[in-house]
């Protein structure tokens, strides 16, 4: 799996993905955060229930979509990582909202 | 040149392959008819593109009771229709009837509707159909999750919805299974009647049929003078957005929101929507406006696309069915709603057109002399 190149640094952050702690750096992403902490896959697709994982990680295939604090098709890749974040797993349609 | 379409003449040459023409064209499949549909490549200015998946009965046919009828017949053969396309692609058009919902938002809306609704059922030789002027918290009880702002809403029980992308492809797949030629990049120049049936001469070459329907949507309007007929048909812009996907929530379609069998949901704006403050606004703002004051949980949702596509409008409102005297063999069929009426086009109209004759106890309220004018008047 994905491994932190030696030489780049970063403060710890602390986040949950899927009720679980995980250290995370400052400045990563969801995705990054979540390919580093070994996720094989941040969702799974509305229609067919078919596992997706971060690809293009620049804001344009759409298939990092995650949970962040309970709002879903958040792009993981395009949102920053924070102590205390809860990230989630998407299965499937996201939630209708408040 | 394709060598098909040159080496083999046709009993009906079907021109236009959107839903108005894939639903005749199968439907003639299915009682034996040699078919040929002409229809243009994906440039085509599908209206079948903009359509919104309902199939519809309430507020039909004010000012001429027999489209209602016409609308009826359609929605009750449509559970048929549906299986029979199933059985024959394997595509399922979720189609479901659970009764439909038209919303308002101010009580001036509330009044405009229940007027519109006692003046459409009051006009003489209606069908009966079942509706409901109900308030606030009638429609609540069946849809939680509306606003404070809804002041109620009309229900039809006969009113449903289907995924008219399945649709559409269902009838390809369906009519070139029966053995229809479907025959794209054949944009139609012009029809040449003579020696008893019709030359077509396309982009992609020259087809012959023993009859023709014009089923071209706004394209009706040019070729109908080439075989007797007027059609004067005008393209009316629709525009319709679509949210991600999202958790079903939505159990009944309403007139402007519905949420698909794969839950995205699809803000439209319809015909008979009288939205009054639209100057100076855009319709689309105006959309997703009152989708959010009907549910405003929608506000929350990310907005995936929207997009426009021309629909076919007569000056009436009312659907245009035609065959020319001067040109016997010729038909033209035109309307707003390919998808309610397309279980009729096909189990009712197709069977007709294969005979050759429209029965004009019937058809003659829908013939495009409507709009004639005596030049002395």
């Amino acid at each position: 799996m994905f491994q932190r190149l030696p030489e780049t640094r970063g403060a710890t952050v602390r986040v949950a993905i899927d009720g679980q702690p995980h250290e995370a750096r400052d400045g990563d992403t969801v995705a990054a955060a979540m390919l580093a902490a070994g996720f094989d896959h941040c969702r799974t697709t509305p229609v067919s229930d078919s596992p997706r994982s971060p690809y293009c990680m620049m804001g344009v295939c759409f298939d990092c979509l995650v949970t962040i604090d309970g709002t879903g098709n958040r792009q993981g890749c395009l949102v920053r990582v924070r102590d205390g974040m809860q990230i989630t797993t998407q299965r499937g349609k996201r939630e209708l909202g408040q | 040149m394709n060598d098909v379409a040159r080496s083999r003449d046709f009993d009906i040459a079907v021109i236009g392959g959107g839903l108005v023409g894939s639903s005749i064209a199968w439907g003639l499949a299915r009682v034996g008819q040699r078919v040929a549909v002409l229809d243009e490549g994906d440039v085509a200015l599908r209206a079948s593109r903009g359509n919104f998946a309902l199939i519809w009965v309430q507020s039909k046919g004010l000012g001429m009771p027999e489209y209602s009828h016409w609308t009826l017949r359609s929605v009750n053969h449509w559970a048929g229709f549906a299986n029979e396309l199933k059985e024959q692609t394997g595509l399922d058009l979720c189609y479901e009837r659970p009764g439909g919902f038209h919303v308002t938002l101010t009580e001036h809306e509330w009044l405009y509707r229940d007027a519109l609704m006692k003046r459409l059922a009051a006009q003489p030789g209606m069908p009966a159909i079942e509706f409901e002027m109900m308030d606030h918290d009638r429609v609540k009880a069946m849809l939680p999750q509306i606003g404070p702002g809804v002041t109620g809403a009309s229900f039809c029980a006969a009113d449903g919805h289907c995924n008219s992308l399945r649709l559409f492809r269902a009838l390809n797949q369906a009519m070139q299974k029966l053995g229809a030629t479907y025959l794209s990049n054949h944009i139609v120049d012009r029809v040449e009647p003579g020696g008893g049936g019709f030359r077509m001469f396309t982009k992609g070459g020259e087809v012959r049929a023993n009859k023709v329907v014009l089923a071209a949507g706004i394209g009706n309007a040019r070729l109908a003078p080439m075989v007797g007929l007027n059609i004067p048909v005008r393209p009316q812009r629709g525009q319709i957005i679509v949210t991600e996907k999202t958790q079903p929530f939505l159990r009944y379609p309403i007139a402007t929101i519905r949420q698909t069998d794969e839950g995205g949901v699809l803000l439209g704006d319809s015909q008979e929507e009288a939205v009054e403050a639209v100057v100076g606004t855009s319709v689309i703002a105006v959309l997703a406006d009152r989708a959010a004051r009907t549910f405003p949980q929608l506000g929350a949702l990310n907005i995936v696309r929207s997009w426009a596509a021309l629909r076919v409008m007569t000056k009436d409102g009312f659907p245009i069915y035609d065959q020319s005297a001067s040109a016997p063999g010729a038909f033209a069929a035109t309307c707003h709603s390919g998808v309610t009426l397309a279980a009729s086009h096909a189990f009712v109209l197709a069977p007709l057109l294969a005979k050759g004759q429209l029965p004009a106890e019937v058809f003659q309220i829908f013939s495009g002399q409507r709009f004639d004018v005596p030049k002395a008047a």
